[in-house]
Protein backbone atom coordinates (compact mmCIF):
# COMPACT_ATOMS: atom_id res chain seq x y z
CA UNK A 1 0.00 0.00 0.00
CA UNK A 2 2.95 2.29 0.83
CA UNK A 3 4.60 1.72 -2.67
CA UNK A 4 1.15 2.77 -3.94
CA UNK A 5 0.83 5.91 -1.83
CA UNK A 6 4.72 6.79 -3.24
CA UNK A 7 4.09 5.99 -6.68
CA UNK A 8 1.23 8.20 -6.61
CA UNK A 9 3.07 10.72 -5.09
CA UNK A 10 5.20 11.32 -7.93
CA UNK A 11 2.30 12.91 -9.56
CA UNK A 12 2.29 16.63 -9.26
CA UNK A 13 -1.50 16.50 -9.88
CA UNK A 14 -1.60 14.51 -7.02
CA UNK A 15 0.77 16.76 -4.57
CA UNK A 16 -0.96 19.97 -5.57
CA UNK A 17 -4.76 18.16 -4.57
CA UNK A 18 -2.79 17.39 -1.09
CA UNK A 19 -1.55 20.79 -0.49
CA UNK A 20 -4.75 22.75 -1.11
CA UNK A 21 -6.76 20.30 0.32
CA UNK A 22 -4.83 20.74 3.92
CA UNK A 23 -4.44 24.99 3.40
CA UNK A 24 -8.85 25.14 2.72
CA UNK A 25 -8.77 23.02 5.67
CA UNK A 26 -6.82 24.52 7.56
CA UNK A 27 -8.37 28.36 6.62
CA UNK A 28 -11.93 26.69 7.09
CA UNK A 29 -11.65 25.39 10.48
CA UNK A 30 -10.14 28.59 11.55
CA UNK A 31 -13.27 30.48 11.16
CA UNK A 32 -15.42 27.71 11.79
CA UNK A 33 -15.71 28.75 15.46
CA UNK A 34 -16.82 32.12 15.13
CA UNK A 35 -19.67 31.16 12.54
CA UNK A 36 -20.77 27.97 14.60
CA UNK A 37 -20.71 30.56 18.13
CA UNK A 38 -22.52 33.26 16.06
CA UNK A 39 -25.46 30.96 15.09
CA UNK A 40 -23.79 30.96 11.19
CA UNK A 41 -23.24 27.54 10.84
CA UNK A 42 -25.07 27.33 7.47
CA UNK A 43 -23.74 30.38 6.32
CA UNK A 44 -21.06 28.22 4.37
CA UNK A 45 -24.00 26.11 2.42
CA UNK A 46 -25.68 29.68 1.39
CA UNK A 47 -22.70 31.06 0.47
CA UNK A 48 -21.54 28.06 -1.88
CA UNK A 49 -24.68 27.70 -3.22
CA UNK A 50 -23.99 31.95 -4.18
CA UNK A 51 -21.40 30.77 -5.49
CA UNK A 52 -22.56 28.18 -7.67
CA UNK A 53 -25.05 30.56 -9.04
CA UNK A 54 -22.18 32.88 -9.61
CA UNK A 55 -20.21 30.35 -11.33
CA UNK A 56 -23.11 29.52 -13.76
CA UNK A 57 -23.17 32.88 -14.82
CA UNK A 58 -19.97 33.01 -15.39
CA UNK A 59 -19.71 29.74 -17.72
CA UNK A 60 -22.77 31.11 -19.31
CA UNK A 61 -20.99 34.64 -20.27
CA UNK A 62 -17.83 32.31 -21.18
CA UNK A 63 -15.71 34.51 -18.79
CA UNK A 64 -11.89 33.00 -18.68
CA UNK A 65 -11.19 33.71 -15.05
CA UNK A 66 -14.50 32.86 -12.88
CA UNK A 67 -12.87 33.55 -10.23
CA UNK A 68 -13.61 37.71 -10.47
CA UNK A 69 -17.28 37.17 -11.11
CA UNK A 70 -17.24 34.66 -8.05
CA UNK A 71 -15.24 36.39 -5.71
CA UNK A 72 -17.03 39.52 -5.17
CA UNK A 73 -20.58 38.19 -5.81
CA UNK A 74 -19.79 35.72 -2.95
CA UNK A 75 -18.29 38.35 -0.40
CA UNK A 76 -21.36 40.76 -1.09
CA UNK A 77 -23.67 37.97 -0.25
CA UNK A 78 -21.94 37.32 2.88
CA UNK A 79 -21.23 40.98 4.20
CA UNK A 80 -25.27 41.17 3.34
CA UNK A 81 -25.97 37.97 5.30
CA UNK A 82 -23.37 39.07 8.68
CA UNK A 83 -25.02 42.41 8.96
CA UNK A 84 -28.37 41.90 9.07
CA UNK A 85 -27.59 38.92 11.52
CA UNK A 86 -28.79 41.05 14.57
CA UNK A 87 -32.15 42.96 14.39
CA UNK A 88 -33.23 42.49 10.23
CA UNK A 89 -36.76 41.87 9.62
CA UNK A 90 -35.46 38.22 8.31
CA UNK A 91 -33.75 36.69 10.22
CA UNK A 92 -30.50 35.17 10.02
CA UNK A 93 -31.56 31.34 9.66
CA UNK A 94 -34.23 32.47 7.54
CA UNK A 95 -31.87 35.04 5.47
CA UNK A 96 -29.43 32.07 4.75
CA UNK A 97 -32.24 29.50 3.27
CA UNK A 98 -33.43 32.20 1.08
CA UNK A 99 -30.36 32.69 -0.36
CA UNK A 100 -29.42 29.52 -0.67
CA UNK A 101 -32.56 28.11 -2.16
CA UNK A 102 -32.72 30.75 -4.41
CA UNK A 103 -29.48 31.19 -6.15
CA UNK A 104 -29.09 27.69 -6.61
CA UNK A 105 -32.30 27.39 -8.19
CA UNK A 106 -31.01 30.26 -10.37
CA UNK A 107 -27.96 28.89 -10.92
CA UNK A 108 -29.22 25.83 -12.23
CA UNK A 109 -31.89 27.01 -14.26
CA UNK A 110 -29.12 29.48 -15.90
CA UNK A 111 -27.18 26.23 -16.53
CA UNK A 112 -29.87 25.02 -17.86
CA UNK A 113 -31.21 26.83 -20.59
CA UNK A 114 -28.22 28.91 -21.91
CA UNK A 115 -25.54 25.89 -21.16
CA UNK A 116 -23.28 25.19 -24.12
CA UNK A 117 -21.81 21.90 -22.74
CA UNK A 118 -23.53 18.63 -23.55
CA UNK A 119 -23.11 16.94 -20.39
CA UNK A 120 -25.02 19.37 -18.26
CA UNK A 121 -25.36 17.12 -15.41
CA UNK A 122 -22.01 16.28 -15.01
CA UNK A 123 -21.09 19.78 -14.39
CA UNK A 124 -23.94 20.52 -12.54
CA UNK A 125 -22.52 17.26 -10.84
CA UNK A 126 -18.80 18.37 -10.28
CA UNK A 127 -19.89 21.65 -8.89
CA UNK A 128 -22.19 21.04 -5.88
CA UNK A 129 -19.75 17.66 -5.15
CA UNK A 130 -16.41 18.64 -6.48
CA UNK A 131 -16.08 15.15 -7.49
CA UNK A 132 -12.83 15.65 -9.57
CA UNK A 133 -11.70 19.24 -10.01
CA UNK A 134 -9.19 18.77 -7.08
CA UNK A 135 -7.28 16.79 -9.20
CA UNK A 136 -7.24 18.83 -12.27
CA UNK A 137 -5.76 22.04 -10.50
CA UNK A 138 -3.22 23.57 -12.77
CA UNK A 139 0.11 25.51 -10.47
CA UNK A 140 -1.58 28.44 -11.25
CA UNK A 141 -4.24 27.78 -9.46
CA UNK A 142 -2.61 26.06 -6.66
CA UNK A 143 -0.31 29.68 -6.34
CA UNK A 144 -3.67 31.77 -5.88
CA UNK A 145 -5.05 29.51 -3.23
CA UNK A 146 -1.46 29.30 -1.60
CA UNK A 147 -1.25 32.69 -1.47
CA UNK A 148 -5.23 33.27 -0.49
CA UNK A 149 -4.79 30.76 2.54
CA UNK A 150 -1.64 32.46 3.59
CA UNK A 151 -3.58 35.58 3.32
CA UNK A 152 -6.14 34.77 5.57
CA UNK A 153 -4.10 32.71 7.82
CA UNK A 154 -1.88 36.06 8.43
CA UNK A 155 -5.28 38.11 8.89
CA UNK A 156 -6.72 35.46 11.58
CA UNK A 157 -3.91 35.79 13.63
CA UNK A 158 -3.35 39.84 13.53
CA UNK A 159 -7.04 40.00 14.95
CA UNK A 160 -7.32 36.63 16.57
CA UNK A 161 -7.80 38.89 19.95
CA UNK A 162 -10.68 41.41 18.10
CA UNK A 163 -12.60 38.45 16.41
CA UNK A 164 -12.84 36.90 19.79
CA UNK A 165 -14.18 39.72 21.49
CA UNK A 166 -16.73 40.89 18.41
CA UNK A 167 -17.61 37.08 18.18
CA UNK A 168 -18.25 36.87 22.72
CA UNK A 169 -19.75 39.97 22.47
CA UNK A 170 -20.77 42.51 20.41
CA UNK A 171 -21.96 45.19 22.32
CA UNK A 172 -19.46 45.37 24.71
CA UNK A 173 -16.68 45.55 22.30
CA UNK A 174 -18.76 48.30 20.18
CA UNK A 175 -18.89 50.38 24.18
CA UNK A 176 -15.28 50.36 24.40
CA UNK A 177 -14.58 52.04 21.12
CA UNK A 178 -13.91 48.55 19.24
CA UNK A 179 -15.29 48.93 15.51
CA UNK A 180 -17.29 45.65 15.72
CA UNK A 181 -19.13 46.50 12.15
CA UNK A 182 -15.28 46.36 10.06
CA UNK A 183 -13.96 43.27 11.65
CA UNK A 184 -17.77 41.92 11.02
CA UNK A 185 -16.98 42.62 7.58
CA UNK A 186 -13.46 41.42 7.80
CA UNK A 187 -15.05 38.13 8.75
CA UNK A 188 -17.35 38.22 5.70
CA UNK A 189 -15.01 38.49 3.49
CA UNK A 190 -12.88 36.25 4.45
CA UNK A 191 -15.45 33.93 4.29
CA UNK A 192 -16.74 34.44 1.13
CA UNK A 193 -12.69 34.07 0.14
CA UNK A 194 -12.55 30.63 1.61
CA UNK A 195 -15.99 29.25 0.69
CA UNK A 196 -14.79 30.31 -2.91
CA UNK A 197 -11.34 28.80 -2.25
CA UNK A 198 -12.85 25.52 -1.10
CA UNK A 199 -15.44 25.16 -3.92
CA UNK A 200 -12.78 23.65 -5.65
CA UNK A 201 -12.14 20.83 -2.61
CA UNK A 202 -15.17 19.30 -2.05
CA UNK A 203 -17.89 21.32 -4.31
CA UNK A 204 -20.54 23.53 -3.05
CA UNK A 205 -22.86 21.19 -1.16
CA UNK A 206 -20.28 19.83 1.62
CA UNK A 207 -18.35 23.35 2.65
CA UNK A 208 -20.56 23.37 5.24
CA UNK A 209 -19.00 20.40 6.83
CA UNK A 210 -15.74 21.61 6.41
CA UNK A 211 -16.79 25.23 8.43
CA UNK A 212 -18.55 23.25 11.14
CA UNK A 213 -17.34 19.55 11.99
CA UNK A 214 -13.63 20.46 13.40
CA UNK A 215 -15.13 23.46 15.25
CA UNK A 216 -18.23 21.43 16.97
CA UNK A 217 -15.28 18.59 17.63
CA UNK A 218 -12.92 20.76 19.13
CA UNK A 219 -15.52 22.11 21.48
CA UNK A 220 -16.56 18.52 22.96
CA UNK A 221 -12.83 18.46 24.33
CA UNK A 222 -11.81 21.98 25.05
CA UNK A 223 -12.93 24.97 27.42
CA UNK A 224 -10.86 27.84 26.25
CA UNK A 225 -11.21 29.68 22.67
CA UNK A 226 -7.68 29.26 22.07
CA UNK A 227 -7.70 25.71 22.57
CA UNK A 228 -10.51 24.90 20.48
CA UNK A 229 -9.36 27.50 17.58
CA UNK A 230 -5.46 25.27 17.73
CA UNK A 231 -7.54 22.14 18.07
CA UNK A 232 -10.19 22.32 15.64
CA UNK A 233 -7.38 23.85 12.86
CA UNK A 234 -5.19 20.29 13.63
CA UNK A 235 -7.97 18.31 13.46
CA UNK A 236 -9.23 19.82 9.87
CA UNK A 237 -6.00 19.58 8.75
CA UNK A 238 -5.39 15.73 9.63
CA UNK A 239 -8.81 14.99 8.29
CA UNK A 240 -8.13 16.92 4.86
CA UNK A 241 -4.84 15.37 4.62
CA UNK A 242 -6.24 11.70 5.70
CA UNK A 243 -9.25 12.13 3.84
CA UNK A 244 -7.33 12.79 0.08
CA UNK A 245 -5.01 10.09 0.87
CA UNK A 246 -8.04 7.15 2.05
CA UNK A 247 -9.89 8.83 -1.41
CA UNK A 248 -6.23 8.06 -3.44
CA UNK A 249 -6.12 5.04 -2.25
CA UNK A 250 -9.85 3.53 -2.06
CA UNK A 251 -10.72 5.28 -5.64
CA UNK A 252 -13.76 6.99 -3.58
CA UNK A 253 -14.87 10.75 -4.11
CA UNK A 254 -12.10 13.60 -2.63
CA UNK A 255 -15.15 15.96 -0.89
CA UNK A 256 -17.39 13.32 0.47
CA UNK A 257 -14.26 11.42 1.78
CA UNK A 258 -13.66 13.52 3.40
CA UNK A 259 -16.39 14.73 5.21
CA UNK A 260 -16.54 11.12 6.47
CA UNK A 261 -13.55 11.66 8.22
CA UNK A 262 -14.66 14.52 9.37
CA UNK A 263 -17.84 12.71 10.77
CA UNK A 264 -15.65 10.39 12.08
CA UNK A 265 -13.45 12.17 14.40
CA UNK A 266 -16.49 14.30 15.85
CA UNK A 267 -17.74 11.17 16.82
CA UNK A 268 -14.51 10.22 18.11
CA UNK A 269 -13.92 13.89 19.88
CA UNK A 270 -17.74 13.11 21.40
CA UNK A 271 -16.55 10.18 23.15
CA UNK A 272 -13.48 11.21 24.22
CA UNK A 273 -15.26 14.50 25.90
CA UNK A 274 -17.75 12.35 27.73
CA UNK A 275 -14.98 10.40 28.96
CA UNK A 276 -12.71 13.37 30.61
CA UNK A 277 -16.16 14.52 31.79
CA UNK A 278 -16.57 17.63 29.08
CA UNK A 279 -19.34 19.22 27.94
CA UNK B 1 -18.38 70.22 34.46
CA UNK B 2 -20.49 66.72 35.21
CA UNK B 3 -19.15 63.44 33.73
CA UNK B 4 -22.25 63.10 31.68
CA UNK B 5 -24.83 65.77 30.62
CA UNK B 6 -28.17 64.32 28.74
CA UNK B 7 -30.25 67.25 27.37
CA UNK B 8 -33.75 66.92 25.74
CA UNK B 9 -33.05 63.65 24.96
CA UNK B 10 -35.14 61.91 23.05
CA UNK B 11 -35.08 58.35 22.39
CA UNK B 12 -37.01 55.28 20.18
CA UNK B 13 -37.40 53.09 17.30
CA UNK B 14 -38.46 53.91 13.90
CA UNK B 15 -39.01 57.77 14.77
CA UNK B 16 -41.41 56.00 17.64
CA UNK B 17 -40.45 57.79 20.81
CA UNK B 18 -40.20 55.99 24.11
CA UNK B 19 -38.23 58.40 25.93
CA UNK B 20 -39.52 62.21 25.45
CA UNK B 21 -37.04 65.04 26.85
CA UNK B 22 -35.06 63.78 29.37
CA UNK B 23 -32.33 65.99 31.10
CA UNK B 24 -30.23 65.02 33.60
CA UNK B 25 -26.66 64.75 34.56
CA UNK B 26 -24.34 62.75 36.23
CA UNK B 27 -21.38 63.84 37.97
CA UNK B 28 -17.84 62.05 39.21
CA UNK B 29 -18.69 59.43 41.92
CA UNK B 30 -22.35 59.16 41.95
CA UNK B 31 -24.28 56.49 42.00
CA UNK B 32 -27.28 56.73 39.75
CA UNK B 33 -29.86 53.67 39.20
CA UNK B 34 -32.31 53.94 36.19
CA UNK B 35 -35.71 52.31 37.17
CA UNK B 36 -39.22 52.45 35.47
CA UNK B 37 -41.29 49.73 34.13
CA UNK B 38 -40.56 47.04 31.83
CA UNK B 39 -40.18 48.56 28.06
CA UNK B 40 -39.94 51.92 29.03
CA UNK B 41 -36.60 52.35 27.53
CA UNK B 42 -34.42 51.78 29.84
CA UNK B 43 -32.13 49.52 27.93
CA UNK B 44 -32.32 51.79 24.93
CA UNK B 45 -31.30 55.04 27.33
CA UNK B 46 -28.42 53.28 28.53
CA UNK B 47 -27.11 51.55 24.64
CA UNK B 48 -27.56 55.27 23.41
CA UNK B 49 -25.40 56.86 26.41
CA UNK B 50 -22.51 54.17 25.19
CA UNK B 51 -23.32 55.52 21.49
CA UNK B 52 -24.54 51.88 20.42
CA UNK B 53 -27.44 53.43 19.24
CA UNK B 54 -28.67 57.20 17.82
CA UNK B 55 -30.67 58.87 19.38
CA UNK B 56 -33.99 60.79 17.77
CA UNK B 57 -33.20 64.29 19.30
CA UNK B 58 -31.46 65.72 22.15
CA UNK B 59 -27.66 65.29 23.07
CA UNK B 60 -25.15 63.33 25.08
CA UNK B 61 -22.09 65.33 26.44
CA UNK B 62 -19.22 63.88 28.45
CA UNK B 63 -17.52 66.34 30.54
CA UNK B 64 -14.12 66.00 32.93
CA UNK B 65 -11.82 64.72 30.04
CA UNK B 66 -14.16 61.06 29.42
CA UNK B 67 -13.80 59.26 26.27
CA UNK B 68 -15.88 57.28 24.55
CA UNK B 69 -13.58 54.05 25.25
CA UNK B 70 -13.25 55.03 29.15
CA UNK B 71 -16.69 53.47 30.09
CA UNK B 72 -16.99 50.17 31.06
CA UNK B 73 -19.93 48.33 30.70
CA UNK B 74 -21.66 45.21 31.71
CA UNK B 75 -24.74 43.83 29.23
CA UNK B 76 -27.17 41.67 29.99
CA UNK B 77 -26.12 37.54 29.03
CA UNK B 78 -27.08 36.74 25.51
CA UNK B 79 -27.99 33.56 24.47
CA UNK B 80 -24.19 33.16 22.75
CA UNK B 81 -22.54 33.75 25.75
CA UNK B 82 -24.13 31.01 28.06
CA UNK B 83 -22.69 28.01 25.74
CA UNK B 84 -19.28 29.81 24.30
CA UNK B 85 -16.34 28.03 24.71
CA UNK B 86 -13.76 31.03 26.41
CA UNK B 87 -11.75 30.47 29.50
CA UNK B 88 -12.50 33.48 32.29
CA UNK B 89 -9.32 35.07 31.43
CA UNK B 90 -9.86 35.21 27.93
CA UNK B 91 -12.65 37.14 28.30
CA UNK B 92 -11.66 39.43 31.28
CA UNK B 93 -8.23 40.25 28.82
CA UNK B 94 -10.56 41.11 26.25
CA UNK B 95 -11.84 44.22 28.27
CA UNK B 96 -8.62 45.94 27.08
CA UNK B 97 -9.25 45.62 23.69
CA UNK B 98 -10.21 49.49 23.89
CA UNK B 99 -6.51 50.13 24.89
CA UNK B 100 -5.22 48.32 22.06
CA UNK B 101 -6.36 50.04 19.49
CA UNK B 102 -5.14 48.52 15.87
CA UNK B 103 -2.02 46.82 18.03
CA UNK B 104 -3.42 42.90 17.43
CA UNK B 105 -1.68 41.51 20.62
CA UNK B 106 -2.16 42.58 24.22
CA UNK B 107 0.83 43.96 26.27
CA UNK B 108 2.00 43.09 29.91
CA UNK B 109 0.58 45.70 31.45
CA UNK B 110 -2.96 44.78 29.88
CA UNK B 111 -2.45 40.78 31.16
CA UNK B 112 -1.58 42.44 34.58
CA UNK B 113 -4.54 44.87 34.77
CA UNK B 114 -6.63 41.68 33.44
CA UNK B 115 -4.99 39.55 36.49
CA UNK B 116 -5.65 42.70 38.82
CA UNK B 117 -9.35 43.13 37.92
CA UNK B 118 -9.61 39.29 38.10
CA UNK B 119 -8.36 39.27 42.04
CA UNK B 120 -10.25 42.53 42.65
CA UNK B 121 -13.33 40.71 41.76
CA UNK B 122 -12.64 37.51 42.95
CA UNK B 123 -12.82 35.11 40.22
CA UNK B 124 -8.51 34.46 39.61
CA UNK B 125 -9.23 31.11 41.05
CA UNK B 126 -11.40 30.79 38.03
CA UNK B 127 -8.73 31.37 35.78
CA UNK B 128 -8.30 28.77 33.60
CA UNK B 129 -11.81 27.72 33.98
CA UNK B 130 -14.67 27.50 30.98
CA UNK B 131 -17.17 30.66 31.60
CA UNK B 132 -19.99 28.35 30.85
CA UNK B 133 -19.73 26.20 33.52
CA UNK B 134 -19.16 28.81 36.40
CA UNK B 135 -22.54 29.91 38.40
CA UNK B 136 -24.59 33.12 37.64
CA UNK B 137 -23.03 34.85 40.35
CA UNK B 138 -19.44 34.15 39.33
CA UNK B 139 -20.01 34.88 35.29
CA UNK B 140 -21.51 38.18 36.13
CA UNK B 141 -18.21 38.66 38.77
CA UNK B 142 -16.25 38.16 35.57
CA UNK B 143 -18.51 40.32 33.00
CA UNK B 144 -17.26 43.13 36.06
CA UNK B 145 -13.94 42.60 35.83
CA UNK B 146 -13.56 42.67 32.21
CA UNK B 147 -15.56 45.85 32.62
CA UNK B 148 -13.31 47.29 35.31
CA UNK B 149 -10.59 46.67 32.65
CA UNK B 150 -11.92 48.83 30.46
CA UNK B 151 -12.80 51.93 32.45
CA UNK B 152 -11.71 53.42 35.61
CA UNK B 153 -14.12 56.09 36.13
CA UNK B 154 -17.33 55.17 34.93
CA UNK B 155 -19.27 51.99 34.60
CA UNK B 156 -22.71 51.50 32.85
CA UNK B 157 -24.70 48.23 34.64
CA UNK B 158 -27.74 46.80 32.55
CA UNK B 159 -30.08 44.79 35.42
CA UNK B 160 -26.19 42.87 36.89
CA UNK B 161 -28.23 40.75 39.18
CA UNK B 162 -31.22 39.13 37.41
CA UNK B 163 -31.34 35.44 37.47
CA UNK B 164 -29.07 35.75 40.70
CA UNK B 165 -30.36 33.96 44.44
CA UNK B 166 -30.89 36.31 46.75
CA UNK B 167 -28.09 35.69 48.67
CA UNK B 168 -25.41 36.02 45.21
CA UNK B 169 -27.72 39.42 44.56
CA UNK B 170 -26.55 40.84 47.95
CA UNK B 171 -23.02 40.43 47.61
CA UNK B 172 -23.57 41.50 44.06
CA UNK B 173 -24.69 44.72 45.32
CA UNK B 174 -22.53 45.24 47.90
CA UNK B 175 -19.66 44.67 45.52
CA UNK B 176 -21.14 47.62 43.35
CA UNK B 177 -21.59 49.99 46.10
CA UNK B 178 -17.36 49.48 46.91
CA UNK B 179 -16.52 49.91 43.65
CA UNK B 180 -18.41 53.35 43.98
CA UNK B 181 -17.07 53.65 47.19
CA UNK B 182 -13.54 53.65 45.45
CA UNK B 183 -14.36 56.75 43.54
CA UNK B 184 -16.24 54.66 40.25
CA UNK B 185 -19.17 56.72 38.78
CA UNK B 186 -21.95 53.98 39.13
CA UNK B 187 -25.18 53.87 36.33
CA UNK B 188 -26.93 50.70 36.88
CA UNK B 189 -30.76 49.91 35.48
CA UNK B 190 -32.71 47.93 38.39
CA UNK B 191 -36.37 47.58 38.17
CA UNK B 192 -35.77 46.47 42.32
CA UNK B 193 -36.87 50.00 43.63
CA UNK B 194 -36.50 49.04 46.78
CA UNK B 195 -32.28 47.70 46.62
CA UNK B 196 -32.22 50.89 44.20
CA UNK B 197 -33.55 53.78 47.08
CA UNK B 198 -30.94 51.85 49.87
CA UNK B 199 -27.75 52.22 47.39
CA UNK B 200 -27.89 54.79 44.74
CA UNK B 201 -27.38 58.97 45.63
CA UNK B 202 -29.35 59.05 42.42
CA UNK B 203 -32.63 58.14 41.04
CA UNK B 204 -33.90 58.37 37.49
CA UNK B 205 -37.18 57.23 37.42
CA UNK B 206 -38.63 57.02 33.21
CA UNK B 207 -41.85 55.94 32.28
CA UNK B 208 -45.25 57.02 32.80
CA UNK B 209 -43.85 60.18 34.67
CA UNK B 210 -40.05 61.19 34.99
CA UNK B 211 -38.23 61.99 37.92
CA UNK B 212 -34.62 62.47 38.32
CA UNK B 213 -32.80 63.99 41.47
CA UNK B 214 -31.28 62.49 44.78
CA UNK B 215 -33.02 59.38 46.62
CA UNK B 216 -33.68 61.47 49.59
CA UNK B 217 -36.09 63.95 46.90
CA UNK B 218 -37.56 60.62 45.43
CA UNK B 219 -38.22 58.91 48.44
CA UNK B 220 -40.79 62.52 49.04
CA UNK B 221 -41.66 62.93 45.76
CA UNK B 222 -45.52 61.57 44.68
CA UNK B 223 -44.04 58.77 41.92
CA UNK B 224 -41.17 57.51 44.74
CA UNK B 225 -43.67 57.49 47.27
CA UNK B 226 -46.13 55.32 44.85
CA UNK B 227 -43.69 52.90 43.65
CA UNK B 228 -41.71 52.42 47.05
CA UNK B 229 -45.34 51.74 48.70
CA UNK B 230 -46.01 49.12 45.55
CA UNK B 231 -42.55 47.26 45.71
CA UNK B 232 -43.09 46.99 49.61
CA UNK B 233 -46.08 45.40 49.37
CA UNK B 234 -44.79 43.30 46.64
CA UNK B 235 -42.21 42.18 49.44
CA UNK B 236 -44.75 41.51 51.50
CA UNK B 237 -46.82 39.44 49.55
CA UNK B 238 -44.14 37.00 48.84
Amino acid sequence: MLAKLGMYLQYPFVRYALMVGVLIALCSSLLGVTLVLKRFSFIGDGLSHVAFGAMAIASVLNLTNEMLLVLPVTAISAILLLRSGQNAKIKGDAAIAMISVGTLAFGYLIMNIFSTSSNLSGDVCSTLFGSTSILTLTPREVWLCAVLSIMVVVLFVLFYNKIFAVTFDEDFSKAVGTKAESYNLLIAIIIAVIIVLAMNLVGSLLISALVIFPALSAMRLFRSFKGVTVCSALLSVVCAFSGIIISILAGTPVGSTIVAVDVLAFAICCLAGRITGGA
Amino acid sequence: MALLTIQDLSLGYDSHKIVKDLNFSVNAGDYLCIVGENGSGKTTLMKSLLHLQDPISGQILAGDGLKANEIGYLPQQTVVQKDFPASVREIVLSGCQGRCGLRPFYNKEEKQLAAENMRRMGVMEFANRCYRELSGGQQQRVLLARALCATRKLLLLDEPVSGLDPKVTIDMYHLIKDLNSEGITIIMISHDIATAVRYASHILHIGSTTFFGTTQEYRKSDVGNFFIAQEGGDGNAC
